[in-house]
């Protein structure tokens, strides 16, 4: 286990969070004329409804697929009886779905994005570099099921399961968990975290509004505000 | 305090709820709705409005915000007018409300620029030579001058600085000056009265240099040539608030709501009133649905329609039931009474002149110009009398020249007596020109005359014009002889059943509307009125149509009338402080005269169009005319009219007239009687004979305020081919055209510019040609005026932010150009003697300068007389090193000479002394003492403080002026406004009400709105004609020689453009030939704001033609399919709209839809299409260029050649393949 590998999984983790916490809070107070999707829908219609869906569903899908898979404290499966190569077939088929799904709509959108004349005048290379990082990201992905089914009883996944929990609870030694797991995973790991790097100061900070949009859900139907 | 803490209280977001729960009290923070207040925040607003040729002068509120200008909405603070009209806001149109999208638009010109290749030969040229000496290596050699000339329209422009543009610009006037004669530096600017400061600039450059301004009015065809013939009077109209006045009213040709839209809502108001309204278009336009009825007759016979009206009226109310009034009225205000005599033609008579007092022995006692005192017989004495107010007596006598019923020598009180019928010597056969086909060309009818002995003892028949009126409508009255009706359903020349085969209209309509019209205007004293536009007037037989509405309105005692008369809305800007402003314009504060050129004879010699004329004068002449006539070209004509001094020349001389001069002195000669001389035996000739001579070039043209490529062009592809010796689409071949017998004729010369400079603010279409553009500033980035006749206030253009990106106002520009020019030109030209031809001009006593038959001096048939016989020349000093001192700074001649205008002079010292105080004067050089002139506001309060309408003062010694001519006080129409003196810091305030001048012939009171002729009619000041009356009856004899003495019908003339191509292009799709309608549009006015991404999204967003569903089902065309439209002229590309608005047989394209949006390639020529002015072609009129003979003699924009446009017809067909020719320009 050399510097690199500890400064990458165990310092870069956090670097990768506070930034992404940080810039989008300062971005949310300074700059809230930039708080937008930048949707395009108005400028070239075609393949955005197909793309769009089709990448939000799969990304969305991961999100949480990643979300529950990795954060899930490992005693919760075991008391559920869900065995290590269970849940390893299950992450497998689900973020394989998931994955080509997303897959599909990013290299749609990223078609759409570069052969139209008009949207290419009003795309900044931020846009360009999102939708390229996720792409990178999620083949990266996909390529880590292959490797996977060469060890079919979940015990490498574990080790990620414990990287992560390692990180968000803030326990030392976490690089040296995975400091054997194969390359490929760490170089998805750090394309993923490497996206929340990015995050803050691309239109990625959409997501978070997204999120809030959930607050609909149980909002009254009407507000007003009191006089003073 | 933070976006994302104030958020943070979702715990305690909810203070209370309602409608159980529905509904929930929140305190959220509202900081973003700061967002939706600062949209409409702003930190100033300025008043400006649109120099655009619109007539519609809005006032508007430019807003501006954090340096920028964001918006604009109209200004609603004019002040009332009078007690019982509507209020004249809403002023402003969506086309003014789009205006600020220019301002930051790519379409914008930011920097000064050049045509790669010309910056390429220059800077080349420039490293080894001066800068005169580069222009002259560059321009005059053919091959390196057809590198940049042949490129011109096709891009390629390089960024310049404006030291560099300066420098080119003077080098080239420079240059030509002195090689070719100032005359060859030419100016085309349009309508002063929309930013007069900005037109005064490049004027006042030009007329400092020896340049010419063309005009415009004329070359737009906007100029109505009836109004000169029959009032005197360039165009005056109502103001759009005399409209409420009416209590009938016509529109007739003129689209209203659309091309008046400010106005349009006195239209509305007054049908609230109970005033009846009808509206005649042949197409459905806007104002049709404002009629009570509507009448739509064909395209182009309008006149045919006016006609059975006006023989309605004539014989209900002028011979079977008269009207007290209306006798009276065409008795005192009409030519009425005037008597003509008749010479014999055949076996009968045609008229001929009106009778003179010289005709008479002794001169009838006149001894004052004899030649130009008509006479009437009076009913008191039964004598031959010379009434008041014939033009003989406005020029060398005073106190005589007014309409009072009184004989000019004794001053006793006379009765002219309209008719002879009751007192006639004998009946006699008249023979009246019949142009419509379907009957004889000559129309004999009977005319009751008296016998009178002439001077030289010959006895001759006399006839008043009021008899010939009755024959010539042909109505019976009883004498016997054939071609006149006693009824209505007759068929003969002008009844209403005879009409009907010419426009569809049924006879019933024209008789309802005929007598409404007339019963209206008898009872109400002449509230009849009638609104005239485009539709009529850009025909080429214009004249007919608009003349025989104008003698229904005289025949109903309505002109002069409040809430009557004849309003003609055409491009008749108004520059209400014209007198003001021409001083400043033409600079003749340093020196007289200017030189001015009419635009259209001017286009079309230059443009070469006249190698392509097809109209033959023998298919427009009368069958009375000498046959002789028949044998010229209408270059020939206009060559004549040129050499007669009756028209304008530019270039003048065959030489530099600086040379001329100098030879002259040398030779120890007086300038003019040299050139004279030198004229007379043909070793010096006028630049009209030979157009085509290099000698003869316009070489440098000065295009501002103005886009004639993308606009008024007509020809366009002529300018493009000849003019500007560039890429074009002309498919005419000059073998089948007339071959001139008069003129030198050569092979024809391309590229003849050599400098094309462009000022604009915008990337027009012109200056896509233009060899220099500069970046000039927006209408919300200048201080300017602005005045229309469509209301009675003066306002201004503002500065709401200085010139963006490296723009100037024009007023810089030219100053800058002057500065340059006594720099690099200042000691190669040095002080110079110029010899000026100038043309016997209205309003001067030259205009008594040719009475009866002309006489050609070069034909030997007269002597050569400058001013008399051909035109005045004058020698002018030019000092080429003191331009620029002289550009800004007022120069002595106003106090030497005095200012004046239309006639009167009076001193104006007084008013220069003010602007001493004003304006600061000049310390050194050519101005020194001077005011000064230095800012476009300087210039603006040298306008506001010399004018009358704007001064007080000015105005009631302008009056007193007139008073002494006419013999009657005036003054009291200025003296309540003696004190009033508006200057521009008022009018930024708010927009001021004018004060009365004699320029105009109506009154600016609170008392009537403006009406044309109301103070000829209440004052008794003479209209400005032969018989100081309102004339039917044209007594020239080039007028009588083309059918046109009196109002007849002639339907459009055959310009032959079509037969060559029909079916010789297939592409497939089948061909179609339709009248090509050009009308002003909806979502531009002109080429201004048809580029406009606001405008263009409100219509079809690129060029588009209108067909009727009908021609398209033939053509195979439906709603939005790409057509080419074209003829031997050119060819131009757009969208079809298929519509049931349009009637069979016409195709609309709104005029000047600009050629940089969306225009593909045309399959007939493989080039680009063009623009609306691509398949059309001037065509000039010989009666337009008769000159000094009284009222028609010429004034810059008054009379002169017309650039007719409608009589055009084109092949319309389907495209096949739809090419965007977006490859690069191959070499």
């Amino acid at each position: 286990m050399n510097t690199w590998h500890q400064f990458l999984f165990g310092i870069y983790p956090y670097i990768a969070l506070t930034v992404f916490l940080l810039g989008s809070l300062v971005r949310f107070e300074r700059e809230q004329y930039s708080w937008k999707s930048d949707s395009s829908q108005l400028l070239v219609k075609s393949q955005l409804r197909l793309g769009s869906m089709l990448f939000h569903i799969g990304i969305l899908g991961l999100f949480f697929g990643h979300l529950v898979g990795l954060l899930t404290p490992v005693s919760v499966w075991d008391t559920v009886g869900v065995t290590h190569s269970l849940k390893q077939i299950v992450a497998m088929t689900a973020g394989g779905v998931m994955g080509f799904v997303c897959l599909t709509g990013l290299v749609i959108l990223l078609y759409r994005r570069l052969t139209s004349d008009r949207l290419s005048a009003n795309t900044t290379w931020r846009d360009k570099l999102v939708l390229l990082w996720l792409l990178v990201t999620v083949v990266l992905g996909l390529a880590t099921i292959y490797v996977s089914s060469s060890h079919m009883d979940g015990e490498e996944m574990l080790k990620l399961m414990q990287w992560a929990q390692h990180v968000v609870t803030f326990r030392g030694g976490a690089a040296a968990i995975i400091a054997d797991v194969s390359w490929v995973f760490k170089a998805h790991l750090f394309m993923g975290m490497s996206l929340f790097v990015i995050f803050p100061f691309t239109r990625l900070v959409h997501v978070w509004s997204g999120f809030g949009a959930v607050g609909y859900l149980g909002r009254a139907w009407q507000l007003v505000r009191p006089r003073v | 305090m933070s976006h994302f803490l104030d958020r943070l209280n979702f715990l305690g977001k909810v203070k209370s709820t309602f409608s159980d729960g529905h509904g929930a009290v929140v305190n959220e923070d509202r900081k973003w709705e700061d967002a939706y207040r600062q949209r409409w925040q702003h930190d100033k607003i300025v008043r400006s409005t649109h120099g655009v040729n619109c007539t519609g002068s809005c006032s508007w509120k430019v807003y501006v915000k954090n340096g920028l200008i964001t918006w604009e909405t109209q200004q609603t603070d004019y002040p009332r007018t009078r007690p019982d009209l509507p209020n004249h806001e809403p002023r402003g149109c969506p086309r003014g409300a789009s205006y600020s999208w220019y301002v930051y638009s790519a379409q914008r010109v930011k920097y000064p620029m050049v045509r790669g290749r010309l910056m390429r030969l220059w800077r080349e040229a420039r490293r080894t030579m001066g800068p005169i000496e580069a222009w002259e290596h560059i321009s005059q050699n053919p091959e390196t001058a057809q590198q940049y000339k042949s490129k011109r329209g096709q891009g390629g422009f390089v960024r310049a600085s404006w030291d560099e543009v300066n420098e080119i610009v003077a080098a080239a006037n420079a240059f030509t000056i002195k090689r070719y004669g100032p005359d060859r530096v030419i100016g085309f600017s349009p309508i002063p009265a929309m930013s007069m400061v900005s037109y005064a600039a490049g004027s006042r450059y030009l007329s400092l240099i020896g340049g010419v301004p063309l005009s415009f009015y004329d070359w737009y065809c906007d100029l109505p040539p009836s109004s000169p013939q029959t009032w005197g009077e360039q165009t005056d109209v109502a103001e759009s608030a005399d409209w409420y006045n009416s209590t009938y009213l016509m529109v007739w040709g003129s689209n209203v709501p659309m091309t008046r839209t400010p106005d349009a809502h006195f239209y509305t108001e007054v049908r609230y009133k109970g005033t009846k309204t009808v509206a005649v278009s042949s197409d459905f336009g806007e104002m049709a649905k404002f009629g009570d009825i509507w009448l739509a007759p064909k395209q182009g016979t309008d006149a045919a329609l006016a006609m059975a009206m006006g023989h309605v009226i004539f014989k209900e109310f002028h011979l079977d039931k008269p009207s007290a009034y209306f006798t009276d009225y065409i008795r005192q205000y009409t030519d009425m009474p005037m008597l003509v005599t008749l010479k014999p033609h055949g076996d009968g008579y045609v008229p001929d002149y009106f009778l003179r007092a010289s005709h008479l022995s002794a001169n009838l006692g006149e001894d004052n110009n004899p030649e130009w005192k008509t006479l009437v017989l009076d009913e008191i004495s039964g004598d031959i009398v010379a009434p008041n107010g014939s033009i003989g007596f406005r020029w060398g006598q005073q106190g005589k020249w007014n309409l009072e019923e009184r004989e000019g020598g004794s001053g006793r009180e006379i009765r002219g007596r309209l008719s002879l019928i009751d007192t006639r010597d004998d009946v006699a056969s008249v023979h009246f020109p019949y142009f419509g086909a379907e009957h004889d060309e000559l129309l004999p009818r009977n005319v009751p005359v008296r016998h009178i002995t002439l001077a030289d003892g010959q006895r001759v028949p006399v006839a008043t014009v009021f008899d010939l009126m009755a024959a010539n409508y042909g109505i019976d009255r009883g004498l016997g002889g054939g071609n006149v009706a006693s009824s209505y359903m007759d068929d003969v020349p002008y009844t209403p059943a005879w009409q009907q085969k010419h426009t569809g209209v049924k006879p019933e309509m024209v008789i309802q509307v005929a007598r409404e019209f007339a019963q209206n205007a008898d009872k109400t004293h002449g509230k009849s009125m009638v609104i005239v536009g485009a539709a009529l007037n850009h025909w080429y037989h214009m004249d007919m149509t608009y003349r025989g509405i104008i003698n229904m309105l005289m025949l109903c005692g309505c002109i002069g009338q409040s809430g009557g008369g004849w309003c003609h809305y055409v491009g008749q800007e108004k520059l209400r402080p014209q007198t003001g402003w021409a001083p400043l314009a033409f600079a003749a504060d340093w020196n007289r005269p200017a030189r001015q050129m009419n635009g259209t004879s001017f286009f079309y010699a230059h443009t070469s169009q006249w190698r392509h004329e097809k109209l033959g004068v023998n298919e427009i002449l009368c069958p009375t005319a000498d046959g002789r006539m028949a044998s010229m070209a209408l270059i020939d004509y206009n060559a004549k009219a040129e050499r007669m001094g009756w028209l304008p020349s530019a270039p003048q001389l065959s030489a530099n007239p600086l040379d001329v001069t100098r030879d002259a002195e040398a030779a120890g000669e007086d300038p003019v009687a040299y050139t004279v001389s030198r004229l007379k035996d043909g070793t010096l000739d006028m630049a009209c004979n030979d157009p085509d001579n290099p000698q003869n070039f316009p070489r440098n043209l000065f295009v501002w305020r103005s886009n004639i490529l993308g606009s008024s062009g007509k020809g366009h592809e002529y300018f493009l081919k000849y003019l500007l010796g560039t890429q074009n689409a002309v498919m005419n071949s000059e073998e089948d055209c007339i071959r001139p017998s008069e003129i030198t004729v050569r092979p024809a010369a391309e590229g003849k510019l050599d400098l094309l400079v462009v000022l604009d603010f915008r990337m027009s279409t012109t200056c896509l040609y233009a060899d220099i553009v500069l970046p000039t500033a927006t209408w919300y980035e200048k201080d300017d005026l602005n005045t229309s006749d469509m209301h009675p206030f003066i306002h201004p253009l503002s500065e709401a932010v200085q010139p963006l990106w490296q723009a100037k106002t024009d007023w810089e520009i030219y100053k800058g150009f002057a500065k340059a020019l006594s720099e690099v030109g200042g000691e190669y030209l040095g002080v110079r003697k110029d010899l000026v031809l100038t043309p016997l001009m209205h309003d001067t006593p030259q205009e008594l300068g040719q009475p009866f038959d002309p006489r050609d001096w070069k034909k030997g048939e007269c002597e050569p007389v400058p001013g008399k016989t051909m035109p005045a020349m004058t020698v002018v000093e030019r000092d080429y090193r003191a331009i620029h001192q002289k550009f800004t700074s007022i120069g002595p001649l106003l106090e030497k000479v005095g200012n004046g205008g239309k006639g009167i002079g009076w001193q104006t010292g007084h008013e220069v002394d003010v602007l001493r105080g004003l304006n600061r004067t000049v310390a050194e050089g050519a101005g020194k003492g001077q005011p000064r002139l230095d800012t476009a506001i300087d210039a603006a309060e040298m306008i506001l403080t010399l004018a009358p309408e704007t001064n007080g003062h000015v105005a009631v010694k302008a009056w007193a002026a007139l008073s002494k001519v006419t013999g009657r006080d005036h003054t009291h129409l200025a003296l309540p406004r003696e004190h009033d003196s508006i200057r521009f810091r008022d009018i930024q305030a708010q927009p001021r009400k004018i004060i009365s001048s004699p320029t105009w012939s109506g009154l600016e009171s609170e008392e009537v709105s403006y009406n044309a002729g109301y103070t000829n009619v209440h004052e008794l000041i003479p209209w400005r004609t032969l018989t100081g009356r309102q004339q039917f009856y044209q007594d020239h004899q080039w007028m009588r020689a083309f059918g046109e003495g009196l109002c007849v019908y002639k339907p459009h003339v055959d310009l032959k453009t079509t037969a060559a191509l029909l079916g010789k292009k297939p592409n497939g799709h089948d061909e179609i030939v339709l009248n090509f309608i050009t009308p002003h549009q909806k979502w531009g006015i002109h080429s201004t704001y048809s580029d406009n991404l606001r405008m263009l999204t409100l219509s079809r967003g690129g060029p588009h033609v209108w067909v009727s569903e009908v021609d398209a089902r033939k053509a195979g065309i439906v709603d939005n399919d790409w057509i080419e439209v074209f003829n031997a002229n050119g060819t131009l590309t757009a969208r079809a709209v298929v519509s049931q608005r349009v009637p069979e047989g016409m195709t609309l394209m709104y005029h000047a839809q600009e050629k940089i949006v969306n225009v593909p390639g045309a399959e007939t020529s493989g080039k680009r299409g063009g623009i609306h002015n691509s398949v059309t072609r001037a065509v000039t009129k010989p009666t337009h260029m008769i000159g000094g003979y009284a009222q028609l003699s010429w004034g810059f924009n008054y009379y002169g050649t017309v650039g007719a446009n409608r009589d055009e017809f084109v092949i319309v067909r389907k495209m096949k393949n739809v090419d965007w020719m977006e490859r690069p320009l191959a070499e």
